[in-house]
């Protein structure tokens, strides 16, 4: 992990390679954060891969319900040479939930990427295959988004559904 | 919930609708080859088969007996797990999450309890980071047992298959004199582990290790030099370390390629630190690499959990911190501070300080970590487990494109995917 004064050293050197795209930074229990701006993400990411941090350990979302904006994609990426972790957060609203993919830099962040669409709804532009992964096709609505109810669920694969519709409630 | 699913008519249409838009999938890209006479068929496998190792479906595209592309569906064991611990105060959530990857539960259970240890800033007793050192890699042996006996099978051996499971069982009776349970033990703790392991369970450890190393000889002994065994595992399924890195690939897998990163050396938790034991790795990335530092981390389990056992420290085995933990059995009748500590614990459950925490541990198959947001509550508002074998089910196309059906079970096998981890 860098320290405070290296997240803060990276942080103006991004500032000073592509403009305004660190919003702020954030230090938590020793780990390292940096809040980006969503429309300059790629390019952030671009420049901290060049830095050494060329390993995407993880891709998630995060609902922020009930703060605006609202969705969340966090990334860790990792530097395996100088054992180094940093996190790259982003949060778009619920109403343009846009995000470039990362999917031409990290091939692995193809099935990450589908998650998060698929939970939370999160469309990111450029991926070459955005569909649900882990829910049905045709599911309606993203089951992680945190005013999203628990239970009530239909079921979809019963033989007798056509002759007693719904008998499960 | 939509207007589709109120009405009767809407859930059956939505059904059919399903069926339709399954049979409409686009299986395949591009055609291998623009020769007129090479035909490509397109087959379904799984999600039942047996060597897919759970329910994950390939679609496969072949030319005669050659994989042209393979499309992996997964998704049907999803059960919500990440919602359902949203639903639960932090303690509780530990046996949901134990159930996601159910083959190295342990793993779930530390990488968790470690993410929210470190949001409560709390630190673990001596004693209860050596004891979860052991039972991490009992459970590792148990996990490369399971992989071995199946893949064996797979490539067509059943008898590794008993004996592998053999050693299992010996595993699983240690989990239950030390738990009560045999697998889901929800043994580990915030803040340590449930109990002191029991008197005796250290001398059967040691026996047990003593055993399993002359067991993974024989081993060795049936498989490495083994005529179908190499046919099938040499050259098959090649991948070098940066397409393996590009691909989000940790672990074995990783390892088997050249690269040795292992976070139990990188960045070390729970007090790997104490231990001296080597990582092993291999030199191609081929299928028979990947099945020899799988064997050999087994020797290496072996070490930690002697060393542990060694050097275990006395002491508490979970912190003392009565807000996180529960007070012992026999303070409740004489103290009413720590009936109060009990009561709060067992309704409410404790608080956690607001804030965001990745954790990776090194699992049996690769980095395992687990993200959890506080928003202050008793309940956690996000749980994400970056599981290992949702990423390194990504290798399989690029793996075994171009190369025989034949090869893509045995490549398949020793990816070694679980899909209770990758669907959770």
């Amino acid at each position: 992990m860098p320290d405070a004064t290296g997240l803060e050293l990276i942080a103006q050197d991004l500032r000073d390679k592509v403009g305004d795209s660190v919003l702020d930074t954030l230090y938590f229990r020793d780990e390292a954060t940096l809040i980006a701006d969503p429309a300059k993400l790629h390019e952030t990411l671009v420049a901290l891969r060049e830095r050494g941090y060329r390993f995407l350990a993880s891709l998630h979302g995060v609902d922020y319900y009930p703060d605006e904006p609202r969705l969340g994609v966090h990334y860790q990426l990792l530097d395996m040479d100088r054992v180094d972790r940093i996190g790259v957060k982003i949060r778009v609203p619920l109403a343009d939930p846009h995000v470039s993919s990362v999917v031409d830099l990290w091939s692995g962040a193809n099935h990450p990427e589908r998650e998060v669409y698929d939970m939370f709804g999160v469309i990111f532009d450029g991926h070459p295959d955005l569909r649900r992964i882990l829910m049905p096709e045709d599911y309606e609505g993203y089951p992680q988004r945190r005013d999203f109810p628990v239970g009530g669920e239909p079921v979809l694969f019963t033989y007798n559904e056509d002759r007693s519709p719904r008998w499960y409630e | 919930m939509t207007d589709t699913t109120e009405t009767p008519a809407g859930a059956s249409a939505a059904i059919s609708d399903y069926r339709k838009q399954e049979e409409s999938i686009t299986l395949s890209s591009s055609p291998a080859t623009d020769a007129p006479d090479t035909e490509l068929l397109t087959i379904n496998m799984g999600p039942h088969h047996p060597s897919t190792h759970g329910v994950l479906r390939l679609i496969l595209t072949l030319e005669a007996e050659v994989v042209r592309d393979v499309k992996p569906i997964i998704g049907y064991v999803h059960t919500g797990i990440e919602k359902t611990a949203e639903q639960k105060a932090y303690w509780k959530v530990i046996p949901v999450i134990e159930r996601m990857d159910y083959v190295s539960y342990y793993f779930n259970a530390m990488a968790y309890c470690g993410a929210v240890e470190k949001l409560l800033d709390i630190e673990v007793p001596a004693r209860a980071q050596y004891l979860r050192v052991i039972h991490l890699e009992l459970n590792r042996i148990v996990s490369h047992l399971i992989w071995l006996g199946t893949s064996a099978i797979d490539l067509g051996a059943i008898s590794v298959w008993w004996y592998c499971f053999r050693e299992r069982e010996t595993i699983l009776d240690l989990f239950e004199m030390s738990s009560g349970q045999r697998i889901h033990t929800r043994y580990f703790q915030v803040g340590g582990v449930i109990e002191d392991v029991p008197r005796g369970w250290v001398e059967r450890v040691r026996r047990f290790t003593k055993t399993m190393r002359t067991r993974a000889d024989q081993y060795a002994a049936l498989l490495d030099k083994n005529e179908i065994v190499l046919q099938r595992l040499r050259h098959t399924g090649v991948l070098d370390a940066d397409t393996l890195l590009d691909l989000g690939v940790t672990g074995p897998l990783l390892r088997a390629a050249g690269n040795p990163w292992d976070l139990r050396k990188a960045a070390p938790y729970s007090s790997y630190d104490h231990f001296a034991f080597r990582i092993p790795v291999g030199a191609t990335g081929d299928n028979y690499d990947r099945y020899r530092v799988r064997h050999a981390e087994i020797y290496e389990s072996c070490d930690i959990i002697d060393q542990a056992l060694d050097g275990l420290p006395e002491g508490p085995f979970i912190t003392e911190d009565r807000k996180v933990a529960l007070p012992p059995r026999h303070e409740l009748a004489t103290s009413m501070e720590a009936l109060i500590h009990h009561f709060k614990l067992v309704t409410e459950g404790f608080r956690v300080p607001p804030g965001e925490i990745y954790y990776p541990i090194e699992s049996p198959r690769g980095e395992l970590g687990c993200f959890v947001r506080s928003d202050g509550s008793s309940k956690p508002a996000r749980v994400h487990m970056r599981d290992p074998s949702f990423h390194n089910l990504q290798m399989t196309a690029p793996a075994t494109r171009g190369s025989y059906i034949a090869d893509l079970v045995a490549t398949l096998a020793m990816i070694d995917p679980i899909l209770g981890g990758v669907d959770r």
